[in-house]
C-alpha cells in the first residue's frame, strides 16, 4: 500500500554524514525550498519543525529528503508539551522519533513548555511553574523522549511575558537540574534571553553567568517585537518576523567567545523574507563562530 | 486536586477574553498581569485563525479578512484542536461554516471549505501508485461485476448542490472576480497521484459511482446505484475515470 514510504524504511536509506559544529543555519520554510536547490554557494544547516513533517508523504517528505542530501538538518519540535503535567501523547512521541529514524539529523530539540492539556492543544509555548513537582513532570518527559528516539534531547529556555508566584526554582536551576536528572543538553536561545529578562527586569548577563553553558548543543537567535505591558513596562514578543536585534548578536558574541563555535540556528517564522535575507542572517552568525573557532584553535578555551 | 492548577486555568480562560486573568500569575514589576496573560490569548487565538486562513484560503478570500478572523475565532473557541498537527485541523469547520447564521446567503460556502479541507489532507496523504490499466484487465469479465477498489489515501469526493468547484478554483489564487453562477451543482474528486493535488468536477452519475466505490461496494452495486441516480450514466466511460483519476490504488474480485 504505502510503498514509497516502506521502501525508504525497510531499505534503511542513509544520509550524508554531515558535521554541524561550527556552523550556522536558517530555519527550512518550504517557500524557499526553490531557491535553495538552485543556491550553490549555500554552507549551513536547515531546522526543520518536527510536526511539519509528520503528513504520510507528498511534497513535504520529498523536498526535505532533497535538502538532507544535501545539508545537515536539526530538528526541532515544537508540540510535545515536555512542560505539561499530563502524559506525553504516545502516538505524536511515536510520530517524532519516526522522523528521527527516517531523516538522522545532527541535532534533536524541543521546548521547556507545554501545549497541550486534556485533549485541547493550544498552539503555543505555555509557560509553568518551576516546582518540585513540574521538575519531576518534566524530567520524566524528557526520559521517555530520550528513550523513543535513542539519543539525548537538546531542550530549549522559553521566552516569558508573566511570572508563577509558586515558582520556587530559578529558570537556570531548573534547566540545569533537568540536564543532571535526565542527561539531556540544552538548547540555548539567546533572543528568549533578551526576551524573558527585559520582559522581568531582570539582566541578561546574569541569566547567562547561571545558565549551564557547558550543556548547551544548540544555539537560537531570531527577531522579536516590541510592546507595553500596560503598566508602562516595556513587553517584548518573541515573534520571529524580523531580523536578529543588536542586543542579542552583542550576548550571543559573549556566549560563542565563552563556548566555542555551537551549532547556531537564525529562526525566521513570520513574515517571511526572501531566502537571501534569512541566508545574510546566518551568515552574520558563521562569521562570528568563525571568528572565535581562530581563538579556539589557539587553546584560548584552556587559558 | 492541586496538580495542573496552572494548566487548567490557562485552559479556561485563554481563549475566552471575559474570563478573569488566572490567580498565581505575577509581573516582576508588581501590578495586574492581565496584559501579560493576553499575549498569550493573542498568540493562541490568532496562530489557530492564521492556520485556519491558511487550510481555508477561499473561504477567506470570499468572506474577506476581517469576516474570516471574527468566523475563526469563534470557531477556535468552540473547536479548539485536539491534535498538534494543525494540517489535520479544520475537520469541523465546514459543519460550523453551515450553523453559522451570517454566512447564509453563501450558501456554497461550506462545500468549498469541505474542498480546501479535502486538498490539504491529499497534500499530506502517503504516497502510493494509481490502479494500473493492467490490474483492472487481469479481472476474468465474468467477475468483473464483484470487483471492489482500494481508494488512493489522498481521494477524496465533495458532492455540492452548488459551483463549488468553480468558486474554489475562481479563489485560490489571485484571479480577477468572476461572476459565477453559484446554483449549479458540482462534484469535486480531489487526488493527488504524484506530487501535485489535482481537482476536477465531474457529472453527477460518475460521482455517485466513485462514491459507492470509494465506500466498498462492487462495481455492480455501484453502477446500479449511479445508473438509478442518472439514466444517461455510462459505465465504460466511468470506469475510464476509475483508470484515469488516481483515485483509486488497487482493485480485486
Amino acid at each position: 500500500m504505502n510503498s514509497h514510504v516502506s521502501v525508504v524504511e525497510d531499505a534503511g536509506t542513509r544520509f550524508p554524514d554531515y558535521a554541524i559544529r561550527g556552523l550556522s543555519g536558517a530555519s527550512f520554510k518550504p517557500e524557499h525550498f526553490a531557491a535553495i536547490s538552485a543556491d550553490d554557494a549555500y554552507d549551513g544547516f536547515l531546522e526543520i519543525h518536527a510536526e511539519n513533517y509528520m503528513g504520510d508523504g507528498g511534497a513535504p517528505h520529498r523536498n526535505l529528503s532533497a535538502i538532507r542530501e544535501r545539508f545537515p538538518v536539526s530538528l526541532h519540535g515544537v508540540c510535545m508539551s515536555i512542560g505539561g503535567q499530563g502524559a506525553l501523547d504516545a502516538e505524536h512521541l511515536a510520530r517524532f522519533a519516526a522522523l528521527v529514524r527516517r531523516y538522522e539529523p545532527a541535532l534533536v530539540s524541543e521546548h521547556l513548555a507545554w501545549s497541550t492539556h486534556d485533549d485541547a492543544f493550544l498552539n503555543d509555548l505555555l509557560p509553568l511553574p518551576y516546582t518540585a513537582e513540574t521538575l519531576a513532570h518534566v524530567c520524566a518527559h524528557i526520559d521517555q523522549v530520550q528513550e523513543a528516539i535513542g539519543r539525548p534531547l537538546l531542550l530549549e529556555n522559553p521566552s516569558t511575558y508573566l511570572l508563577f508566584e509558586e515558582s520556587t526554582y530559578s529558570e537556570t536551576d531548573f534547566l540545569e537540574e533537568v540536564t543532571e536528572r535526565t542527561g539531556c543538553g540544552l538548547l540555548l536561545d539567546v533572543n528568549n534571553v533578551f526576551v524573558s529578562a527585559t520582559n522581568h527586569g531582570t539582566s541578561a548577563l546574569d541569566y547567562l553567568a547561571q545558565f549551564p553553558l557547558e550543556k548547551i548543543g544548540e544555539i537560537h537567535l531570531a527577531g522579536h517585537a516590541e510592546q507595553d505591558d500596560g503598566e508602562g513596562h516595556v513587553l517584548l514578543i518573541d515573534s520571529h518576523d524580523g531580523p536578529v536585534a543588536d542586543p542579542v548578536w552583542k550576548l550571543y558574541e559573549i556566549v560563542i567567545g565563552q563556548c566555542g563555535p555551537i551549532p547556531t540556528l537564525v529562526e525566521w517564522d513570520n513574515d517571511i523574507p526572501d531566502w537571501p535575507v534569512l541566508k545574510s542572517e546566518a551568515a552574520a552568525a558563521r562569521a562570528i563562530l568563525d571568528r572565535h573557532a581562530e581563538t579556539y584553535m589557539l587553546g584560548r578555551r584552556h587559558a | 486536586m492541586p496538580e495542573a492548577r496552572h494548566e487548567q486555568d490557562f485552559r479556561a480562560a485563554i481563549l475566552d477574553p471575559q474570563k478573569p486573568t488566572p490567580a498565581g500569575l505575577a509581573s516582576a514589576f508588581g501590578g495586574v498581569p492581565k496584559k501579560r496573560f493576553d499575549v498569550y490569548r493573542n498568540n493562541v487565538t490568532m496562530s489557530l485563525v492564521s492556520a485556519l486562513a491558511e487550510i481555508f484560503p477561499a473561504v477567506s478570500r470570499i468572506v474577506g479578512e476581517e469576516r474570516f478572523t471574527d468566523l475563526a475565532r469563534l470557531f477556535v473557541r468552540e473547536h479548539p484542536p485536539k491534535s498538534p498537527l494543525l494540517f489535520r485541523y479544520g475537520e469541523h469547520f465546514p459543519a460550523f461554516i453551515d450553523g453559522f447564521a451570517p454566512a447564509a446567503s453563501m450558501p456554497y460556502l461550506a462545500d468549498v471549505a469541505r474542498i480546501e479541507h479535502a486538498w490539504l489532507s491529499a497534500y499530506h496523504a502517503a504516497d502510493d501508485a494509481s490502479l494500473s490499466p493492467e490490474a483492472l484487465s487481469a479481472i476474468a469479465p465474468e467477475r468483473l461485476p464483484q470487483a471492489r477498489f482500494t481508494r488512493h489515501p489522498a481521494a477524496a469526493l465533495v458532492r455540492s448542490q452548488y459551483a463549488a468547484v468553480t468558486i474554489f478554483n475562481a479563489n485560490r489564487g489571485e484571479q480577477e472576480r468572476q461572476r459565477i453562477n453559484a446554483g449549479v451543482p458540482e462534484n469535486g474528486l480531489v487526488t493527488r497521484p504524484e506530487i501535485e493535488v489535482q481537482l476536477v468536477a465531474i457529472a453527477a452519475a460518475d460521482a455517485a459511482f466513485l462514491h459507492e466505490l470509494m465506500a466498498g461496494k462492487t462495481l455492480a452495486e455501484a453502477a446500479g446505484i449511479a445508473a438509478s441516480a442518472d439514466a444517461a450514466f455510462d459505465l465504460s466511460a466511468a470506469i475510464g475515470l476509475v483508470l484515469t483519476s488516481g483515485a483509486f490504488v488497487a482493485v480485486e474480485a
